[in-house]
């Protein structure tokens, strides 16, 4: 039997407020999925739903099948790791780990096996004497990853363990992270506000926006092809352009707008007339592209040695990010310039609802 | 001489005046410990002498008064001590609506005359007792350990609910999580995190049985405490005897609070050394990254 | 009406009150306005089972029926025990007419002895925590907000000891003092200012100095406390603009540790008006203080349903103190408490 996490019609109300709405997911077994989204989405809802802690007003959650409604946080087959990490600040580093093999009554020796066994996997081989008080940042996160390891469970949640390092010591952790989960094969759900962390290390991404899953799929599709304005806005930077359809044929249609026509391709087959916005990339944008020309003035400059920002200001007072590669020359400050995109990398989708 | 410097002055005159407001009387009192006058005085001072408190220490009921203070003490821990970790975690979890009227109630006892609650606990226990037939509860020690557990319970409710706002609940799901029946959450991370708090309000249920007196002069009905039976004392007469208990009490606080003191000293100082590791830890770690 | 029909009433008052929630509880996890684990599943059957039961005995059994029994007890007649729920075993306010115009063979208009001794209670103990705030506001501002940690922690310790003196020893210091052979009267006579010593107990000096010195500690600590919380920061700005010492004061830390006056006033005001050891070991025979009377009634006249009525009226008195405090500083019961 596969350990699938399954959300099959997932609504979650506290009140009059509505968290989560119809989430409704398949997550293979041995996946490293993410949940993305703003503060608020209704993320943390899912997980805490996963995990146990609160039962869905409607729907299931099943794991490896079964329908997990009624059984508490502490009999299911998940482990969570918790923003604050929660570790026990009255307990060694052993005892922390071993706490979940202690209350399922497991004999000392087995315990400290297994303990011995974690440490070394976090790399903390020698420090299970010392107090959580006295570890660093990123010692403690691999605590509380051996603490969950330590029950096996078969899947593993993860609430923004990343949010409290400091930036550095957070991009070291996602590898770490993600060398982890390969190694033990298991199913790591994790959640996450920061794309750069979920696009990095995740097989899929669902990304959450006002408790509803806007779209899942793998970094790639998630990047290359969002399906909803929020997606396209909220993953990666992106300029958008709106008006409204003048032209649709099934796979491109022209938008028009302040700015002038433009084509794009049309995933969701929109219609003529209909009301839409524009997106494309920033590393799309081409200094002199013949193709969907916008005129504008370079506002903004800036220099990253391999990447070059340039900021514009279009006719219309619309701002519009390019973004250069290292062998491109970026124009002069506050000079008219001219640039365009290729039709097959711009994406017309429906403007986002309220707002 | 600045402004600033009459100020300091006047902080240091006020600061020792104060001080000798509060001690000069206790002073007093010891001095006449000492003195071999058979009346407390100061002057003139006859000859030092420890004769009073060898009058103290063989003064039966003193004694008698002391063993049942000792016990009341023991029976106020033991009661008010589970009842306040019951009151504050109940107030944390007690829905909106009863809230203000749960607080209400458990708090009273704060806020109310002690020889209230004596009198309150009388009436009530020798009816309740009477009616239901467990007359052997209407018992002065009984009955003197209720009442003082009645507001006592309230201080050690504050004393655990201060440090339970700082508690972080995310310890208690993760516990669970890991596997942890509830009774295991509770006893394996909540009370070890109260435990300090489970201490000091042991220390100070204690502290406030044995003086207190307003509400054990009722409760205790005809069996005595120490505070009792130094009332009586002095309503008789006065005696240096009472001087030296004074001087016996102070002397065991006094000693108290140094050895808690250092206590909390040896507490700090391992607390400072475990924020350096964790400190050094993160210095290189990022040096590392 | 007939009493014997009071204890059961009571009883089931505090039962009846927490079922009523109870269920009120389960009415709204129905209609899904309470939500999240019930209190059982939260924690778990033991310690829920605990936490009830201790609550349960703590609130009913050592709170509130004592207080309602004390309560009800204040409206019956004194009675020999074996016309208990007899026919003349009926409510009645005659506990409180006594109080306000004596026994009803003295012919007197007024029962003017307990009426004073009431007032002057009241009247004295506010003088008493007013007196103690004074003196008390300078020390808790300077250890919350002037002196080093080093002192701090040095004027602390000095603070425990003489907190945990009981009453009774502090008021026989007094007595030490103030008596007719105590030191004021050998110094005084020894300076040859007095031929005859004066009996400042007799004149009830000694009760009301024993009774302004013995909750001086309780004024600090709350006033400490509450000090401590504001930030240096606004003080120094004060001071920037220009306020004088005496508008940084009145106007930011006063306003400012407003919680932590009034509890130190409301329990400075109720310990002072319920204190027994001062006045029972400073007083004269005719110094007049209402808890000794309250004392009396129960072990002189043995008549403990008047006394229960004379402890409801004190009781009365420091709610209508509470409510004061509270209705004047705009503060909740649980900042006073804090």
């Amino acid at each position: 039997m596969t350990a699938d996490v399954e959300l099959d019609g997932v609504t979650v109300r506290f009140g009059d407020f509505t968290a989560v709405e119809n989430a409704n997911l398949r997550i293979k077994e041995g996946e490293f999925f993410s949940f993305l989204g703003p503060s608020g989405c209704g993320k943390t809802t899912i997980l805490r739903t996963i995990s146990g802690f609160i039962d869905p007003s409607e729907g299931a959650v099943r794991i490896g099948g079964k329908d997990m409604r009624g059984i508490g946080a502490n009999k299911r087959p998940t482990a969570l790791i918790f923003q604050s990490l929660a570790l026990f600040p009255m307990m060694s580093v052993a005892d922390n780990i071993g706490y979940g093999l202690r209350v399922r009554g497991i004999s000392k020796s087995i315990r400290q096996k297994k303990i011995d066994e974690l440490l070394n996997l976090v790399a903390l081989g020698d420090q299970g004497a010392k107090k959580v008080d006295e570890l660093s940042g990123g010692q403690r996160q691999r605590v509380a990853i051996a603490r969950a390891l330590a029950v096996e469970p078969q899947v593993l949640l993860l609430d923004e363990p990343l949010s409290a390092l400091d930036l550095k010591l957070r991009q070291h952790m996602r590898n770490e992270l993600r060398a982890i989960q390969k190694r033990v094969g298991i199913t790591f759900i994790y959640i996450t506000h920061d794309q750069g962390e979920a696009l990095t290390m995740s097989d899929r991404i669902a990304v959450m926006n006002r408790g509803r899953i806007e779209q899942v799929g793998d970094g790639r599709s998630v990047y290359d092809a969002p399906r909803t304005a929020f997606v396209a806005s909220f993953v990666g930077e992106n300029n958008a352009i709106t008006g409204f359809i003048t032209e649709a044929a099934e796979d491109y249609a022209v938008i028009e707008g302040k700015l002038g026509q433009f084509r794009g391709t049309n995933p969701l087959g929109l219609k003529k007339g209909a009301c839409a916005t524009l997106f494309v990339r920033p590393e799309a944008l081409r200094f002199g592209a013949p193709e969907n020309p916008i005129a504008a003035t370079t506002r903004e400059i800036a220099y990253e040695g391999n990447l070059t920002h340039v900021g514009l200001r279009a006719v219309d007072g619309s701002h519009l990010t390019v973004l250069l590669g290292a062998g491109e020359i970026p124009p002069v400050m506050d000079a008219q310039a001219s640039f365009g995109f290729d039709a097959g990398r711009a994406i017309i989708l429906p403007p986002q609802q309220d707002g | 001489m600045n402004a600033r410097q009459v100020m300091r002055v006047m902080v240091g005159f006020y600061l020792v005046l104060f001080f000798a407001y509060l001690f000069g009387p206790l002073i007093i009192m010891g001095i006449t410990a000492f003195n071999t006058a058979p009346y407390p005085t100061v002057i003139p001072f006859e000859d030092f002498t420890l004769q009073w408190f060898d009058i103290l220490f063989r003064d039966k009921d003193m004694m008698i008064g002391l063993q049942n203070s000792l016990k009341i003490g023991v029976l106020v821990v033991l009661i008010s001590v589970p009842c306040g970790l019951a009151g504050a975690i109940v107030m944390q979890q007690v829905y909106a609506r009863a809230r203000s009227l749960y607080y209400l109630v458990v708090v009273s006892p704060v806020l109310t005359p002690g020889v209230i609650i004596g009198i309150s606990t009388i009436i009530f226990w020798k009816d309740f007792t009477g009616a239901t037939g467990i007359g052997f509860l209407y018992d002065g020690l009984i009955l003197a350990a209720l009442g003082q557990s009645s507001f006592i319970s309230a201080y050690c409710m504050l004393i655990f609910l201060s440090r339970l706002q700082r508690f972080d609940h995310a310890l208690e799901e993760a516990a669970l999580d890991l596997g942890a029946s509830n009774a295991q959450v509770f006893r394996h991370i909540l009370i070890p995190y109260l435990r300090p708090a489970v201490l000091s309000a042991a220390v100070m249920a204690f502290l406030s049985s044995f003086e207190n007196y307003n509400t054990t002069t009722f409760a205790i009905l005809s069996d005595k405490t120490l505070t009792t039976v130094l009332a009586g004392r002095v309503r008789q007469g006065s005696t240096p005897a009472i001087s030296a208990l004074a001087v016996t009490i102070i002397a065991i606080t006094v000693a108290g609070t140094i050895v808690y003191e250092l206590v909390k000293r040896r507490e700090d100082a391992r607390k400072a050394a475990q924020r350096r590791t964790a400190q050094d830890a993160e210095r290189r770690e990022l040096a590392a990254a | 009406m007939q009493a014997a029909l009071g204890h059961p009433f009571v009883i089931a008052l505090p039962f009846a009150v927490g079922l009523l929630f109870w269920l009120i509880a389960i009415r709204e996890r129905q209609i899904g306005r309470i939500q999240g684990l019930s209190f059982f599943q939260r924690n778990g059957t033991a310690v829920g089972l605990f936490l009830i039961v201790a609550v349960a005995f703590w609130a009913v059994f050592m709170i509130v029926l004592p207080q309602l029994f004390m309560v009800e007890m204040s409206f019956r007649p004194k009675l020999p025990p074996s016309a208990m729920g007899g026919p003349r075993d009926v409510y009645t306010l005659q506990n409180y007419h006594y109080f306000l115009f004596g026994s009803a063979t003295s012919s007197a208009e007024w029962n003017v002895v307990h009426i004073r001794a009431f007032w002057l209670t009241i009247i004295a103990s506010i003088l008493v925590t007013l007196g103690n705030f004074l003196l008390c506001y300078p020390l808790a501002f300077y250890m919350a907000q002037v002196a080093t940690a080093a002192r701090l922690r040095f004027l602390l310790l000095l603070l425990i000891t003489p907190y945990w003196v009981n009453e009774i020893l502090r008021a026989f210091a007094f007595r030490v003092i103030f008596s007719t052979g105590g030191l004021i009267n050998k110094l005084l006579m020894g300076a040859g200012l007095l031929s005859e010593p004066i009996d400042f107990l007799g004149l009830d000096v000694g009760m009301y100095a024993g009774l302004s010195y013995a909750y001086l500690l309780l004024m600090v600590f709350p006033l400490y406390n509450a000090i401590e919380n504001l930030p240096k920061a606004q003080i120094e700005a004060a001071r920037d603009l220009g306020a004088p010492w005496w508008h940084i004061h009145a106007f930011i830390v006063m306003p400012f540790a407003k919680p932590g006056i009034a509890s130190g006033c409301t329990l400075v005001f109720m310990l002072t008006s319920g204190a027994l050891a001062a006045p029972l070991v400073l007083g004269g025979p005719r110094s007049l203080w209402f808890t000794p009377i309250v004392y009396d009634r129960f072990y002189q006249a043995f008549n403990w349903p008047q006394g229960s009525a004379y402890a409801f009226i004190l009781l009365l008195t420091c709610i209508a103190f509470v409510l004061a405090v509270m209705r004047i500083g705009k503060l909740s019961l649980g900042e006073i408490t804090r």
